[in-house]
């Protein structure tokens, strides 16, 4: 019996360990782009943070100059931590989850590979707009290659994170403020070394360290945190 | 079948029975309440009236009888809490999910009692209530963790459910702890010059570490009481509908 089941799926995960990955991908940026205004609205809402600051606390150039790289964080941070709740909602509630977790196709992939795409919705367009911010904050012409830089290697660390939470509540119906309260501890290190960059770049200190630590915690995320998503979906489904 | 080696100890499958665990829990409670009640009346007693003052803090520094076993405790709970989740998800074994569910709230309020015992002891020693301190920090973040554990473990109605999740969550955690605590120790340092850091104890006279010793050993006696009496909770609860249970309640 577990011979005639194995047999087959062995095939067709010869074909395909990079293929599926891409078929994942290519589903969940095509899904998304049929839905324009969730893409835009983690940007508007990252513009519309940075925007707060200046209004609450200080107008004054150089106090905004000191906070930029913790503000343009926060508010990347915050911006992909929204976005996450839809990661696997929509799949779940029309049924495509169940049908995910029951292929032979190996979770991981999947996983991995709509965790790609989220990133590539959310991340990688906060890390292009980061300069803007940067300009409007007044960051130093120096830090905006370490703030881009940064944010690249930072934010796919959120996305995978955020997709744990994202996974363990998708079974809930509200699952939103919750996501936040088991994700942003976690969060933490990626924003300490983050924010650390940059200010190295401001002062033109060397940042090679807090790149390869922030790619040390990307590397870590890649090999762990989806076998924890797989896990937390088929918890969440089979509950 | 029988020439397999056993690797694990009998007791260990034993566990798995909510009755048996239930009984045995029992059995040994008082075997952690005396001496839990005794070092803990020994060790405030030693620690508030005979230990000798600290030449620099006066009388103030006595809080870290109270404080030091706390925050170790907060630790060791969450290690505890994450181990038994680890057991409930390999084995299904329901009575470890009870025991990491029971950790959750203790370790949380061993946590909350380190901050307040720290923050009280700072305000004479460092002039404030608060300083972003490195361990400080990471204590506060291992209560937003042990938050999160009880906000995600209360949000599932089914709870087995629950427990599964609240176990994935408390492993991921477990891996993250080690990263958070580097991450913040190093943001410190780099930020702050060190005013603040808790510098090096000077080396202890015995009659100041005795006390904090036996308040330490008693704290973790405590822990097992407190955590055993939740547990058998969490056990009559879960297992209402069992018969022994209701045997039980009839007995009463």
């Amino acid at each position: 019996m577990s011979e005639m089941l194995t047999k087959e799926p062995v095939r067709t995960g010869e074909q395909s360990i990079g293929g599926l990955f891409l078929a994942v991908l290519k589903r969940d940026l095509l899904l998304s782009y049929r839905c324009r205004s969730d893409l835009v609205n983690p940007l508007i809402f990252f513009l519309m943070v940075a925007t707060l600051f200046p209004l609450g606390v200080s107008p004054e150039p150089d106090f905004l100059a000191q906070v930029a790289p913790g503000v343009v964080w926060v508010a990347a941070l915050l911006a992909t931590l929204l976005s996450m709740d839809s990661v696997f909602r929509s799949d779940y509630e029309d049924g495509t989850l169940e049908q995910t977790l029951l292929s032979p196709q190996p979770l991981f992939v999947v996983v991995l590979g709509k965790i790609t795409a989220h990133w590539m919705l959310t991340g990688l367009p906060l890390a292009l707009l980061a300069p803007l911010l940067g300009v409007m904050l007044f960051l130093p012409e120096g830090g905006m290659g370490g703030l881009m830089l940064s944010l690249l290697l930072g934010t796919p660390t959120l996305s995978l994170v955020g997709a744990i939470g994202a996974a363990l509540t998708v079974g809930l119906r509200k699952g939103g403020v919750l996501i936040s309260l088991l994700v942003l501890p976690l969060y933490i290190p990626v924003l300490i070394f983050g924010t650390s960059a940059v200010q190295a770049a401001v002062t033109g200190l060397p940042l090679d360290g807090y790149i390869a630590l922030l790619g040390a915690m990307l590397a870590l995320g890649i090999g762990l945190a989806p076998l924890a998503v797989g896990a937390a979906l088929r918890i969440s489904v089979s509950g | 079948m029988a020439e397999k080696k056993k690797w694990m100890p009998r007791w260990f499958y034993q566990m798995a029975s909510p009755r048996w665990s239930y009984e045995i829990m029992g059995k040994l409670m008082p075997w952690f309440a005396i001496p839990a009640a005794v070092l803990l009346v020994l060790g405030i007693a030693w620690a508030l009236a005979f230990a000798p003052q600290d030449y620099q803090q006066g009388n103030s520094f006595r809080i870290i009888y109270i404080h030091v076993p706390s925050a170790i405790l907060a630790q060791s709970c969450y290690m505890l809490m994450a181990v038994a989740g680890a057991i409930g998800l390999i084995w299904k074994m329901k009575v470890a999910d009870m025991v990491a569910k029971s950790c959750a709230p203790i370790g949380a309020t061993m946590a909350i009692l380190a901050l307040a015992t720290g923050a009280i002891w700072g305000k004479p020693t460092w002039g404030s209530w608060w300083v972003w301190d490195a361990r400080l920090t990471s204590m506060l973040i291992l209560l937003f963790l042990y938050l999160g554990v009880i906000a995600l473990n209360s949000a599932f109605e089914s709870e087995a459910t629950a427990a599964q999740a609240t176990a994935v969550l408390a492993l991921v955690g477990l891996v993250n702890i080690p990263i958070i605590k580097y991450s913040v120790e190093w943001w410190n340092t780099l930020h702050q010059p060190a005013t603040f850091t808790l510098t090096e104890r000077p080396a202890m006279p015995a009659e100041m570490w005795v006390p904090l010793l036996i308040m330490v050993i008693g704290f973790y006696c405590f822990f097992a009481v407190s955590l055993m009496m939740r547990t058998r909770n969490e056990i009559i609860h879960r297992e209402r509908r069992a018969s022994w249970v209701r045997e039980l309640i009839e007995k009463q």
